[in-house]
């Protein structure tokens, strides 16, 4: 996991919550820039991936650290 | 690339089928859907200002209960006076603690999304609700209003 400008801790909400605060969050950055997000929602790996291809903000990666769940998403 | 639409029938008001339509349409909205919520019948209870929704475990086997009750707890029992009191506040309970949202603040963001609530005028008038027990920002309407918008919907979903 490399680089990123603003994070999200989404741990301990459950679905829908993570994506919700998620969209909140990149509305307010600009184009280009990278939000980190965990969670510890175990739907929200596959959340994530159809988030980012209906939304168009790009998923750079995603991965498990210390038993939460990161992503890396691209504001499209 | 067009905005899809997304139109949902709310028509249930208890606090367990209360969730659906409002987890799928603020959901929707966050995906890029234009989204609107049709209420009627029970489902107006969930545009009360003051939500006081209950989820009852009488004539509902899927409702897992505490203690593995509902395996051997005759149905019967689940009408006791009180069972309706219990289970409402041991469902919102679990649901605080798994970090599932509050329905008020489900629908808030649902609104904040810019989510359209209609609320059917006809149950309005039938049930002789007062529109002030309502929150603000619900468009009063009926059948027809629906259709205007649900015909030109990608997904149109009856709750």
């Amino acid at each position: 996991m490399s680089e990123f400008h603003e994070e999200l801790d989404a741990s301990g909400l459950n679905c829908p919550l993570p994506i919700l605060r998620a969209k909140k969050t990149l509305a307010g950055m600009e184009s280009g820039k990278v939000l980190r997000i965990v969670a510890t929602d175990p739907g929200s790996v596959k959340d994530f991936e159809a988030f980012s291809k209906q939304t168009g903000n790009e998923l750079l990666d995603s991965g498990e650290e210390g038993g939460k769940f990161v992503f890396r998403i691209q504001k499209a | 690339m067009e905005e899809k639409k997304l139109a949902i029938i709310a028509t249930k008001g208890t606090l367990d089928w209360g969730y659906p339509p409002f987890i799928l349409a603020s959901t929707g909205a966050a995906l890029g859907y234009e989204t609107e919520i049709f209420f009627t019948f029970y489902g107006l209870q969930l545009l009360k200002k003051d939500l006081d929704l209950k989820v009852s475990p009488l004539g509902n086997p899927g409702m897992p209960m505490p203690m593995g009750m509902d395996k051997w707890f005759p149905t019967l029992l689940t009408a006791l006076p009180g069972m309706e009191a219990m289970m409402t506040s041991m469902m919102k309970k679990k649901m605080a603690s798994k970090g599932v949202a509050s329905l008020e603040e489900l629908r808030e963001l649902s609104q904040e999304a810019e989510v359209r609530l209609i609320a059917c005028q006809m149950t309005v008038d039938l049930f002789e609700m007062d529109t002030a027990d309502f929150i603000d920002g619900v468009e009063y309407a009926g059948a027809a209003r629906f259709f205007e918008f649900a015909g030109e919907s990608d997904v149109c979903l009856y709750i």
